[in-house]
């Protein structure tokens, strides 16, 4: 068992994903695009999901994106006790990929949580690692 | 058709809140009860499947099984419709003669039950497990809203899929909860994951069923009226709710279901009755909409106005569904006993002799589909 019961879940980088982590450690939202086709995509792996392509590179995204879906839980996950009910969303980024995030910056109700309403990354300290969330943003920024 | 048949089919005694049972025994107990359901012994079974844990080995080992198949595909709450399909193949191929594929799970009283949290360095682990996920209720239900927003859901008839499988559990005296509710009711129950309130997920049991298939050659050699697999078909989409491709629709419920119906060489026309793996009360409407029995968006009407509850055109998960009758995580085996009980006729809650009745399972959150057209004879 793990010893850590309390806390948030802290991710745990691979190979393949470090270059992402890297990136928001630095603050910066950094995925993938292929070379062939030219689609992004997420989450991070060696491979285009939308040609197969293996030739792909890594890229800063813009950090701007929409709300596309999401819930708002009131079961807590271990480290969330203090928050609930908070918001599990999955956010589409300018460059077309999701992802899943938290919100920040905005209360966590369904009448401030509009669907398709702008948001842009900010990143959030877990443990040593940094985490994307994502901020309502002022359109046309 | 696959040329296969469903010969035994049974549950454990109990379904519901059994302390006193692990998850293999549960296994055990509804593959001796579905042994005896065909008239076979343990010996007669030459090809196991199962998910794990505790897996084939496992299973087969306790009850002095020696298999020379086994499948211990495991995919989710679909696992069971998939163990069907390979079976049949494995049947068709001459690899078994004889497949027994059991399911038991101590979902709710965990005695013997294995642990669940994906490791921090796993996909899941890095990029959905950091924002909070605590279970499917956080996780499958996020795509509902976008849902709702495209295709006009309203709150009251995601609410009143859970009034209408109550209906249903009404007539079942084996379903957990059957008293009559309203969609008042599932709105004033509490809110676990907006907007889902407690009576639109699905309950957590205990419990356990298990399937014997064979040969459509030996359609008649056993003491209950066989049930002829006529078409299967499987898919799966995404490991991870977040990158499901389209939030208003299961690519893999549809691929899986295309797959079914040519197989079986069907039409929804010809479906006399229904079942959809319904962990959220969602999942029914993306059910419905993927195997084309509505238009898109058409699927919360359809339900609201009663078409799939008693006395409705299409009868749907006529036992009370994992939302009224039991979900012990990995439901799909329970859809499937319902279907066979349904073609069989002797279910609780029985139909107008359905001819063809057709199952539709979830595995994960929209991760997986396998698909089932079950028939009181060949076609």
């Amino acid at each position: 068992m793990s010893p850590v019961a309390a806390g948030k879940a802290v991710p745990v980088p691979t190979p393949e994903t470090q270059p992402f982590w890297d990136g928001c450690a630095a603050g910066e939202l950094r995925i993938q695009r292929c070379l062939d086709c030219g689609q992004p995509y997420f989450y991070p792996r060696p491979v285009c999901p939308d040609c197969g392509s293996p030739r792909v590179e890594w890229f800063t995204a813009s950090g701007r994106a929409t709300l596309y879906s999401y819930v708002i839980s009131h079961r807590p996950a271990p480290g969330f006790e203090e928050e609930a009910p908070y918001a599990i969303a999955v956010v589409q980024l300018a460059e077309g990929p999701r992802m899943m995030a938290n919100l920040t910056g905005v209360p966590q109700t369904p009448e401030a949580l509009e669907l398709d309403m702008p948001l842009r990354v900010t990143f959030e300290r877990r443990g040593d690692m940094s985490l994307p969330v994502f901020a309502p943003a002022e359109e046309g920024r | 058709m696959s040329g296969v048949i469903i010969a035994g089919a049974a549950e454990t005694d109990q379904v519901g809140k059994l302390p006193g049972h692990s998850t293999l025994q549960l296994h055990l107990e509804a593959a001796l009860n579905a042994l005896a359901d065909a008239g076979l012994t343990t010996k007669d079974i030459d090809g196991i499947a199962t998910v794990s844990s505790p897996g084939p080995v496992q299973v087969a080992h306790a009850l002095g099984i020696v298999p020379r198949w086994m499948d211990g595909t495991g995919v989710g709450g679909t696992s069971f419709l998939l163990h069907v399909r390979h079976a049949a193949a494995a049947i068709m191929a001459g690899h078994a003669s004889t497949v027994l594929i059991t399911h038991g799970e101590s979902g709710r009283s965990r005695v013997g039950a294995a642990r669940f949290a994906p490791a921090p360095s796993s996909i899941p682990g890095q990029f959905e497990a950091p924002y909070g996920v605590s279970g499917a209720t956080s996780a499958f239900t996020i795509p509902a809203l976008r849902y709702m927003k495209d295709y006009g859901l309203t709150r009251e008839q995601l609410a009143y899929v859970a009034v209408a499988q109550r209906r249903w559990a009404a007539k079942n005296p084996r379903a957990l909860y059957r008293d009559p509710i309203t969609v008042d009711d599932v709105l004033a129950s509490r809110i676990v994951a907006y907007p889902f309130h407690l009576l639109e997920c699905c309950l957590v049991t205990d419990g356990g069923g298990a399937l014997i298939v064979t040969s459509a050659d030996r359609a008649g050699d056993f003491p209950q009226p066989a049930v002829h697999v006529l078409g299967t078909g499987e898919s799966s989409e995404t490991p991870l709710i977040s990158q499901m491709k389209d939030f208003t629709e299961s690519q893999a419920f549809r691929l899986a279901g295309q797959a079914a119906f040519a197989e079986a060489g069907i039409t929804i026309g010809d479906v006399g009755h229904l079942m959809i793996y319904d962990a959220f009360a969602h999942v029914p409407i993306y059910g419905l909409e993927a195997l084309g029995f509505v238009a898109k968006g058409e699927a919360g009407a359809f339900i609201s106005d009663g078409h799939t509850e008693p006395g409705g055109s299409l009868p749907l998960n006529t036992n009370g569904g994992g939302l009224s009758y039991t979900h012990t995580g990995m439901y799909g085996m329970f859809a499937i006993q319902e279907s066979v009980r349904q073609v069989r006729g002797e279910a609780a809650a029985q139909v107008a002799g359905p001819e063809i009745s057709v199952v539709l399972g979830n595995g994960g959150m929209f991760a997986t589909s396998g698909v089932l057209v079950l028939g009181r004879s060949a076609r």
